[in-house]
Formats: C-alpha cells, sequence, structure tokens
C-alpha cells in the first residue's frame, strides 16, 4: 500500500493513472448524472409511499394509454440498442434508422403521455383533487423532462450523423444516448408499477 | 497542446489522460463573459456570491438593529423583519457558502490542483454559472414583486411558508421555490465537473492518496451535494404545486381567518424530512471543502506535513457518509418516535469521532511546526477554535433531552453561526489571503488584513457568545421584539444592544476587507509565482496567475504528496509535487531515493 508520507519518487509502479476508470470521461459523467436522478426518483417514491398512508389517498384509474406509452418507450429503447449494435459493427444505414426509429417512438411516447394527462383532466382527475392524482402528475412529469433532454441529446447526435461524422465518432454518443434511454425505461417501468399496484 | 515529452524521464509510464482539446477563446466576450475557462468560471461564480452575500450581511445589520434596539427604526416591521431572517439564512447558506466553496474554490483549485488544463466539460461548466446567476436574479427578483420576498424562515416550512398570515405569500415563495430549483439545476451541472475531473482527468502520478486534503474536501462535498441537493428539489417542486395549483402533498386540512381552504390530508412533516435530509448534509457541503482547505493551509504555514493524511482523507469520507444518517436531529420536537430520536442522537453523537480526530490531527500538524503567523494562519488557527467551540454546543444540542428545552432558542442561532457560519467564513477569508497572489500576482496588504483578521474574530465571538446565555434564559430566535416577556430580564435587552454594536463593527471590518481586494488588486505588493513556498501544483504553473490551459506546453508529473515540507536531508524546506527526485539536493547531492522496478 502506498504511504503518501513516504518520499517515494513517482516509478511506473506507483505513477499511477491520471484516470479512476478506464472508461470514457463522458460516459463516467453520464453515470454519475444517472446516480443523481436515480436519488430524485428514488426520493419521489419513499415520499409516494409516506403520503399514501395518509386517509385521503385514493388511488386513479390508469388510463390504458399508459400501457401503449410503455409499449412506445420499449420500443424506443430497443430500437436505440439496434443502433448501438450496429454502431458496434459499422453499419451506418442501420445506426441511422434505429436513431431515427428510437426518437419517432420517444416523441409518440412523449405524445401519449400528454394524452394521457388529457383524459384524466377530461374525467375530472385533477391535480388538487386527490395527492394519488398530484404524484401521477409529478412523477409522469418529471420522467418526461428527463426524456425530453435525452430527446436534446438525440437531436446532437441526429445532427452529427446527418454532418457525416465518422462512425468511429459517433459511435460514443449513441452509447450514451442508449444507456440514457435503457435508464429513462427502467425508471419508467418502475414508476409504472408503482402507479399500477397502488 | 501537447502532453510530456516521451523522454522527460525514461520511467515514466506513458500517459493515460489523453490531451484536451481547450476551446480558445478569441473575443473578450468569450474570455470574461461566456468563458468556458474555469478560473474565470471561479471568479464569475465568485463575484457573484459576494455580491449577493453582502446583501445577506446587510439584512443581517438591519436585523441587529431591530433585535438591538427595538422600537427605534420605522423602517423595519414584523413582516420585513421575517424576510430579513428568512433570505440573510438562505442567501448565506446556499447562495454564498455553497457556490462560493464549490462553485468559486472549487472550480479554480480542481483543475489547478490535480494538473489538469480545465474541467473535463467546459461547456457544462460555463452553463452552470450561468443558471445559478439566473438563480440568483430570479431571488432578487423576488424583494420587487407585490408583497416583497418570501418570510417563511429560510427552513420554508409549510404549511405556514404558503398560507397568506407570512410576508411573500403571494409572490415571494414561488420565486424563492423557483430560484432554488434553478440554482440545484445548475449546482448539478457543476457538480459532475468537479467529480469528473478528480477522477478522470488528474496528471500523472497524482494518485488519489496524493491529492492535496483541499481537493478531497471539495470532491467529497460536492459527492454530498449531488445526493442532498434532489431532496430540496423534490420538496420545492411539490411545495411548488402545493402552492399554485393547489395540492395537499405538505398541506394539511387547516382554518385561515375562519374559511377551511381547499388543502386537506397533507403531511408537513414529510417535507421537513426532505429539507433536512438535504439540510444536514448541507452543512458539510459547506464544512468539508473548509476541512480541506485549512488543512492544506495549516502545513503549507507552519511548514509541517499534514499529521495523519490518510486518516484525515478518511475522516472525511466518513463525516460524509455518516452525514446522511442525522438529518432528524433537526426535527425532536415535531413529535416524532423516542426511538427515532435515540437512533438520531446516537448517530449524531457519532459523527463527532471524525470530526475530533481532525481536530486533534490539525493541532499536531501546528505541534512543533515552524509556524509563521501569516494572515491565512492567522484565520486557520481561529477556524480550528471556532469550530470546536460550535462543534460542542452542536454535541449539546444532538441530545434529544438538550435540545428539546434550547429548541428555537437563541442557543441554536448561536451554536449554527459559529459551526456554519463563522469556521467556514473564516476559512474563506484564510483561503482568500493565501490563493490572492496566485489569482491576481499581488500580495493583501497586510495590516488592513490584520485589522480585518482580529476584528472578525474577536468580534464573531462578542456577537455569538453572549447569545448562547440569551438561548438558555429562554430568548427565542425569529421573534421581531420580546416586548413584556416575564421570564427574559431586563439585561437580554442590554445584551441584546452589545451583540448589535459588535454586529455593526464586524460588518465595517468586511467593508475594508473588500477595500483590500480591490486596492492591491493593482498596488499590493509582487507576489511572484509561489510567495508561500508552497508544494501544491497550482503553485508551480509558469506564469501567474496561470495563463489558458493552466501548465506550459507540458503537463506536470507528480512525485510526492503534497507535504512534504521539512523533509530531513534536503536542503530545501519544501519540495514540491513535481519536483523530479534527481533534483531534490541535500548538500549538493540528490537524495537517496527508492525506485521500485515496475
Amino acid at each position: 500500500m502506498q504511504k503518501p508520507w513516504e518520499s517515494v519518487p513517482a516509478t511506473p509502479g506507483n505513477l499511477v493513472r491520471g484516470r479512476e476508470f478506464s472508461l470514457p470521461t463522458v460516459t463516467v459523467g453520464l453515470r454519475l448524472f444517472l446516480g443523481v436522478v436515480t436519488v430524485l426518483f428514488a426520493l419521489l417514491v419513499v415520499s409516494y409511499f409516506g403520503r399514501m398512508a395518509f386517509a385521503d389517498w385514493r388511488a386513479l384509474p390508469e388510463p390504458w394509454l399508459l400501457w401503449l406509452n410503455t409499449g412506445s418507450l420499449i420500443a424506443s429503447s430497443l430500437a436505440f440498442q439496434v443502433a448501438l449494435v450496429a454502431a458496434r459493427r459499422g453499419h451506418l444505414v442501420r445506426v441511422r434508422d434505429g436513431l431515427t426509429t428510437g426518437g419517432i417512438f420517444a416523441l409518440a411516447f412523449l405524445i401519449g403521455q400528454f394524452l394521457a394527462w388529457q383524459q384524466l383532466v377530461a374525467l375530472g382527475y385533477f391535480a388538487q383533487e386527490n395527492p394519488a392524482n398530484a404524484f401521477f402528475y409529478v412523477l409522469t412529469g418529471l420522467h418526461a423532462l428527463h426524456l425530453l433532454g435525452g430527446l436534446v441529446a438525440w437531436g446532437r447526435t441526429v445532427a452529427k450523423l446527418r454532418r457525416g461524422v465518422a462512425l468511429a465518432q459517433l459511435r460514443l454518443s449513441v452509447e450514451l444516448c442508449t444507456a440514457y434511454w435503457h435508464y429513462l425505461l427502467l425508471i419508467w417501468l418502475v414508476l409504472f408499477a408503482l402507479l399500477i399496484f397502488t | 497542446m501537447t502532453d510530456v515529452t516521451p523522454t522527460a524521464a525514461e520511467f515514466v509510464a506513458p500517459a493515460e489522460v489523453e490531451e484536451v482539446e481547450l476551446f480558445h477563446p478569441k473575443s473578450f466576450l468569450t474570455k470574461y463573459i461566456w468563458s468556458q475557462d474555469a478560473k474565470v468560471i471561479a471568479i464569475q461564480y465568485s463575484l457573484t456570491a459576494t455580491a449577493i452575500g453582502l446583501v445577506a450581511l446587510v439584512m443581517s445589520w438591519l436585523m441587529r438593529l431591530q433585535l438591538g434596539f427595538p422600537d427605534t427604526f420605522s423602517f423595519i416591521d414584523a413582516s420585513e423583519y421575517y424576510q430579513l431572517i428568512t433570505l440573510h439564512g438562505m442567501i448565506m447558506v446556499i447562495y454564498l457558502l455553497t457556490a462560493l466553496f464549490l462553485g468559486g474554490f472549487g472550480n479554480y483549485l480542481i483543475p489547478l490542483m490535480v494538473g489538469a488544463r480545465d474541467m473535463v466539460f467546459p461547456y457544462v461548466n460555463m452553463l452552470s454559472y450561468w443558471v445559478y446567476l439566473l438563480a440568483v436574479l430570479v431571488l432578487v427578483a423576488s424583494f420587487f414583486v407585490p408583497g416583497g420576498p418570501t418570510g417563511a424562515g429560510w427552513t420554508l416550512y409549510p404549511p405556514q411558508a404558503i398560507l397568506s398570515g407570512t410576508p411573500g405569500q403571494e409572490w415571494g415563495i414561488v420565486l424563492m421555490l423557483i430560484s432554488l430549483i434553478l440554482f440545484i439545476i445548475g449546482f448539478t451541472m457543476g457538480g459532475l465537473n468537479y467529480v469528473v475531473t478528480v477522477l478522470q482527468a488528474r496528471t500523472r502520478g497524482m494518485t488519489l492518496m496524493r491529492l492535496p486534503l483541499t481537493v478531497w474536501g471539495i470532491f467529497v462535498a460536492t459527492i454530498l451535494a449531488l445526493l442532498a441537493f434532489p431532496a430540496l428539489f423534490v420538496g420545492c417542486v411539490m411545495m411548488l404545486f402545493d402552492r399554485l395549483l393547489g395540492t395537499s402533498f405538505f398541506m394539511p386540512t387547516i382554518l385561515e381567518f375562519g374559511e377551511r381552504l381547499q388543502y386537506g390530508g397533507g403531511s408537513p412533516i414529510l417535507f421537513q424530512h426532505l429539507f433536512w435530509f438535504f439540510g444536514h448534509p448541507e452543512v458539510y457541503i459547506v464544512a468539508l471543502p473548509a476541512f480541506g482547505i485549512v488543512s492544506d493551509l495549516l502545513a503549507t504555514h507552519a511548514r509541517k506535513c499534514i499529521f495523519g493524511y490518510r486518516m484525515m482523507v478518511w475522516a472525511i469520507v466518513a463525516i460524509g457518509a455518516l452525514s446522511f444518517v442525522v438529518w432528524a436531529h433537526h426535527m425532536y420536537v415535531s413529535g416524532m418516535n423516542p426511538y427515532f430520536g435515540f437512533f438520531f442522537a446516537t448517530t449524531t453523537l457519532i459523527i463527532a469521532v471524525p470530526t475530533a480526530l481532525k481536530l486533534y490531527n490539525w493541532v499536531l500538524t501546528l505541534w512543533r511546526g515552524n509556524i509563521r503567523f501569516t494572515l491565512p494562519m492567522l484565520f486557520s488557527i481561529g477556524f480550528i477554535v471556532t469550530f470546536l467551540n460550535g462543534g460542542i454546543t452542536g454535541l449539546f444540542l444532538g441530545n434529544v433531552v438538550v435540545d428539546v428545552p434550547l429548541s428555537d432558542t437563541m442557543f441554536v442561532v448561536a451554536h449554527f453561526h459559529m459551526v456554519m457560519g463563522v469556521a467556514p467564513i473564516l476559512v474563506v477569508f484564510g483561503a482568500i489571503y493565501h490563493w490572492y497572489p496566485k489569482m491576481t500576482g499581488r500580495m493583501l496588504h497586510q495590516g488592513m488584513g490584520l485589522f480585518h483578521f482580529w476584528v472578525t474574530f474577536v468580534g464573531a465571538y462578542l456577537i455569538y457568545f453572549p447569545m448562547h446565555y440569551l438561548g438558555f434564559l429562554g430568548v427565542p430566535r425569529r421573534y421581531f421584539e420580546l416586548g413584556e416577556t416575564a421570564f427574559i430580564p431586563d439585561s437580554a435587552a442590554t445584551l441584546n444592544a452589545f451583540i448589535t454594536v459588535a454586529a455593526l463593527i464586524v460588518g465595517f471590518a468586511q467593508m475594508v476587507f473588500l477595500f483590500n481586494l480591490y486596492w492591491s488588486r493593482t498596488r499590493g505588493k509582487e507576489a511572484g509565482g509561489n510567495p508561500w513556498n508552497a508544494t501544491t501544483l497550482e503553485w508551480q504553473t509558469p506564469q501567474t496567475p496561470p495563463g489558458h490551459g493552466n501548465f506550459g506546453p507540458e503537463l506536470p508529473i507528480v512525485y510526492r504528496w503534497a507535504y512534504d515540507y521539512g523533509v530531513p536531508g534536503a536542503d530545501q524546506d519544501f519540495l514540491p509535487q513535481n519536483m523530479p527526485p534527481d533534483q531534490v539536493r541535500t548538500g549538493g547531492a540528490a537524495l537517496e531515493t527508492e525506485q521500485k522496478p515496475a
């Protein structure tokens, strides 16, 4: 073990690593950010359970549209996975198709979520009526905002693709988008399960 | 820019950190305004934080005038007083200290100290500052909206924060919450930078265990902030919903002026949990950078290696981890289960162990050191004493049975001002006196500095020591005026007047400090590159102040830890971290070094 107080000079053995992880720096940044996102949603879920314990909680009927939206988001994630695999294998066309499909399905998810909100509002499930409704809007809203942020990164990746950036440089962007998409899908599945089972 | 020449030293391993492509500013606008250089961003952060901090300082004078001389000043009424205490607290804790330690010192020191050219995501770093500035502007805007800023107290407890009896119920609270949300978004952008830069952009030879403690403190504090701020974010979003949409996350069934409000069933305690899950780590978000910085100041100005470096690092990490399991000690009087209180009292006392360990190590660093009573050293010693005082009253308050009678009294005000107000700000001052020569190339004026130190240090004790006694008497905090209160003797009023006079004098000393910053910028003594003979990398830059890209064409290579002061046998009393072993002279001969084979 290195003893910092001993005046051992820098040698190949202890002249370590400028970097702690061999991953690309951006990937480390993204993972850290996902950690922050996890804490955010975990706290929301804890608050959800905390608030649920009070007598006035009345669960709302989830619109069937949410199932369709979940399907969209899964499809979106799958399309990103296709793009990722293609990027690793060097199929530029498939990368383009995967990214486009993924983006379209993600947009479909967001529009679907918006429609689901409208359905609920039309049925009179306003946020102020019941904490269950309010939580529904907060959880789905924050998740949608995160996905919107992802779409900005997606837009930049697609722009790079259109500019004709070499695939090797594009690969990292596709990897990051895919990781983010899978993670947001995971969060959505947890939230969706929470909404359905409570 | 190129990295180290491969032939610089044959045993040097190839670089693992690839050269970054820096953004090279071409115009004034991209160099100083929309800058992506961490050093410029640091100064932007510091100036903004200082400016808003001055507003909060003036607020404290107004509050003290009211407390010291009630019924004298017609321009302060009860509502304004509540607004003053709220914004004073919020600004000092979040917009000044957090922003200054992490945004200011973090940005300036991390890349320089780890031997990087800049932060890893400079563009995001720039955005971080501008979002922070926006947060500050939204906060300032709340001064000018109908009803003024919120007067809910810095903890913003619902339900009163959004009821109509509280000042700023209309717009103030909304802008406060929006400003906090913006601050958190901006901070997250910066925080990702600080953490990833420390992890991924260190120069060759800079192992984690060779990092100066300043970097360790800022690094762990940033991780705490990244994990704790989401709690405040969630609380703010939910309260914003309660206020704007009429939801009942935190709002119970409640009557206002005899009328039942639309709210019902919400849990104010839930907000308290969220707030303090952020609020307690926040104490350490401010304290850990101070711990780190003070360690470096003490070692440099006592010409001695820090005592127990590795222990110091682990203490920082342990304090950081423990700070997440003590939050409910702020809520002993909220009607919690006694076993719950017992748990939190225990964890609170446990946190004193690594903290005490740090205190002992600081004292042991001074022990038989070659102490130089420079300004940074004076402020560091001031910090040690003040932190000990504030910390010990914290042990009192951490015990449920002692806390309950002292809760919401001036004792609490005295405690947290000592421990997380005066103590960290003394480190901020010490750090500014220490690094100002690097940032400007000139020394701060010694005479003005001594005046500033003694008035601030002695003055702070004149302000806060008597407050403990007021707390014992039962003088409550947050009261606009005491009026005729049977259990409070008249002498309390005299003491309050005394505290006010002391506070105004300390405030004046800060003006001298600001003048010193301005004056020395052009008229201070030339500092040279390394006026304190310090070992860390920021003092080894080819230019002072460091140029764009920090280091010359080649990044430094680190051969040793940050605390090689007074190495036995060496001619120099300090060995910079990047000094190769074959250049260390011992009576003319190179110091015998141990070279392990690869």
